[in-house]
């Protein structure tokens, strides 16, 4: 095993596939000499020159399409938007053509397309730069959505993702490129689709994504303290979503908490709701209970960032209200 | 100005009549409430698919638009396929799940039509990406009209087409109406070629598109230029929608009848086509009818493979969503 940045992490992966197989390279905005906005491709161009590592112009729209043209011609592109903010400048080729090709032609095109992007917030980088916008996402059929919360997590599923024949929304968050973690010497892919419990607990479930993995092992950390013994699980990829892991966890627990990012209006929250009400409705002694982000725009002041954006504590209080609460 | 042999002009000629044929049969049909969906017409601009075809192999690639079905025939698209998947048939291009709008075909290098304006531009550049990434001489083609013209991703594409080097060439069939909109009213500019094709330092030509002769000798130089390595060429046809932008548009209400009458009289690319054959090329009228025969009894075996094919399960609705094992 070894300790390694989400950042280093991601770019082994990138560098495995790329020396594994001639068809991957990437593109996207500044990702060559700039080494990309959160430098996840630094270096890589000395590596591996520039018809692999293509700067493009700033032109979302086209950087999709294009990529998608590659991806349906024997190439298996792996295409950089620098913010998921930005997606919505190139909407019409992720919604209608990327996700919607296999499909509309009969399943003979295959869309071999990875499309890396980074979202959320802690940064003040303000409404333009900081969103979790994984839903529009898991909303389109046709797309997989994947979103790491750790180094090891990264690696395993940038590679299998890479190496699938779906168009996958790869979704990283801005303040984990920083965060450290162990992951074995030797190659290992994740498959998608398979949740992982990242504590074991007995009275509630906490699914969490990205970023809030973190603050609700903080906030298991905390209740266990309390002498509550919270499970904190990740679903890792949203679609495809390990309904059966998730199940069995509030099937345990009796109790589940759901922490994102995103607003919570229709949020993926939501759908997990949804999914545990209709397949373990019996097993549930309390309510189901959501943390997100306040339904406004991501604010710039610091201190109005951290009022909108759920912290630990928060999951930590949501936690002890369904813990206690009696029917 | 390389100038087609005669063998090379009587393909073109019987291209263009399939896909007169084909038109003329889909808006009969979609007429009588036989097909269902939309349908656009491409009658009257079948010269401008087929001169640009002509140059093409099966393993050089092609995106289209709405009005796709000529780009497809030219391209070796077959018109029984096409026909049950207009019929919405398990035997169609698609299986009946795409429809007139999004009929594509991997073996002749058909990306597929497309029902959003523009939208398949950049995955031409994207197919031309990848026959450079890979090394190999095939060129790719991008169909779109006037209308698509004034899309940011036309912009954004030839852009990042001429900055790459791209095996790419822009064809802009400027039948003068985005839909409804009279050209005049949608863009200031009147040459496309002329004005949009130096903003991005490529090669820009525009020729009479309903003339299959000079789209064939413009297109001749831009395939060439594109194979060897010297990027994208941005071709502008000047042709004309005989018909109005999809069944149930009599295309009267924003351009005048007499217009269009004067239109089909003057330009109508075959015809132009079969008095060359006749005057130039010794052909006589008896044959170039016995060929549309063939052609006509070929469609009639299309239509009849196509009415007789099974329709889908309600359930294949769940189908060819992803690869693998993943389930919608």
């Amino acid at each position: 095993m070894k300790t390694i940045t989400y950042r280093d992490a991601l770019k082994e992966a990138l560098v495995e596939e790329m020396e594994r197989d001639d068809a991957v390279f990437l593109m996207g905005e500044d990702i060559a000499e700039y080494g990309g906005a959160y430098k996840v491709t630094d270096g890589l161009f000395q590596e591996f020159g520039k018809d692999r590592i293509r700067n493009t112009p700033i032109s979302e729209a086209a950087i999709i399409g294009t990529a998608l043209g590659a991806a349906v011609t024997g190439m298996r592109p792996v295409a950089e938007l620098m913010y998921i903010d930005f997606t919505a400048v190139g909407m019409d080729q992720i919604v209608n053509q990327v996700a919607k090709i296999r499909y509309m032609v009969g399943g003979q095109l295959d869309v071999p397309l990875v499309i890396r992007t980074q979202g959320g917030a802690g940064r003040s980088s303000a409404a333009q730069h900081a969103q979790s916008l994984e839903a529009w996402f898991v909303h389109i059929p046709g797309l997989l959505v994947v979103m790491p919360s750790t180094p090891y997590d990264a690696k395993g599923l940038l590679k299998t993702a890479i190496r699938d024949d779906n168009p996958i929304m790869f979704i990283e968050h801005k303040l984990l490129y920083t965060e450290e973690g162990e992951i074995p010497d030797e190659e290992y892919t994740i498959p998608l689709g398979v949740a992982d419990v990242k504590r074991e607990g007995e009275d509630i479930t906490i699914l969490a994504t990205s970023r809030m993995v973190l603050n609700a092992l903080i906030a298991a950390d905390t209740l266990a303290a309390e002498g509550i013994s919270a499970e904190v699980i990740d679903p890792r990829t949203l679609m495809p979503l390990d309904k059966d892991s998730i199940l069995d966890s509030v099937k345990k627990t009796n109790r589940l908490l759901i922490a994102h990012e995103a607003v919570g209006r229709a949020g993926f929250g939501a759908e997990i709701a949804a999914l545990v009400v209709r397949e373990a409705f019996d097993y549930l002694d309390a309510p189901i209970e959501r943390v997100a982000a306040a339904p406004v725009p991501v604010p710039f002041a610091p201190v109005m960032e951290n009022f909108v954006i759920p912290n630990a504590d928060q999951i930590a209080d949501a936690a002890r209200k369904l813990v206690r609460y009696e029917i | 100005m390389s100038k087609p042999s005669k063998d090379q002009m009587l393909y073109m000629y019987r291209k263009m009549l399939e896909i007169r044929q084909f038109e003329e049969a889909a808006g009969t049909l979609y007429q009588s409430g036989q097909l269902p969906g939309f349908l656009h017409l491409y009658i009257g601009e079948e010269a401008t698919a087929v001169g640009v075809c002509a140059h093409l192999q099966d393993d050089d690639y092609i995106t289209s638009t709405h009005r796709g079905h000529g780009h497809l025939i030219a391209k070796g698209g077959k018109r029984d396929r096409m026909m049950a998947e207009l019929f919405a048939r398990t035997t169609g291009y698609c299986k009946g799940k795409g429809g007139s709008m999004h009929i594509a075909d991997k073996e002749t290098g058909i990306l597929g039509a497309n029902g959003v304006v523009g939208a398949g531009i950049p995955l031409a550049a994207g197919a031309g990406l990848s026959a450079k990434l890979r090394g190999t001489q095939q060129v790719a083609v991008s169909f779109f009209g006037d209308g698509a013209t004034n899309q940011g991703v036309f912009h954004e594409t030839l852009n990042l087409a001429a900055v790459w080097e791209l095996p790419v060439i822009f064809v802009c069939e400027n039948n003068r109406f985005g839909m409804g909109t009279p050209q005049r009213e949608h863009q200031r500019v009147e040459d496309i070629a002329a004005v949009r094709a130096p903003a991005y330092d490529m090669p820009g030509i525009t020729v009479d598109g309903n003339d299959v002769l000079k789209v064939y000798a413009a297109v001749d130089e831009a395939v060439t230029r594109a194979r060897e390595g010297g990027g994208p060429t941005l071709l502008n046809c000047d042709t004309y929608r005989f018909r109005g932008h999809h069944i149930g548009d009599p295309g009267t209400s924003y351009r005048d009848r007499e217009e269009v009458q004067e239109q089909e009289r003057q330009r109508d690319p075959i015809r132009r086509l079969a008095a060359v054959l006749i005057e130039e090329e010794g052909m006589t009228q008896d044959e170039l009818s016995a060929l549309e025969t063939e052609l006509a009894n070929e469609l009639e075996a299309a239509l009849e493979f196509a009415k007789s094919s099974p329709e889908p399960l309600p359930e294949d609705a769940l189908n060819d969503l992803y690869a693998g094992s993943i389930q919608p």
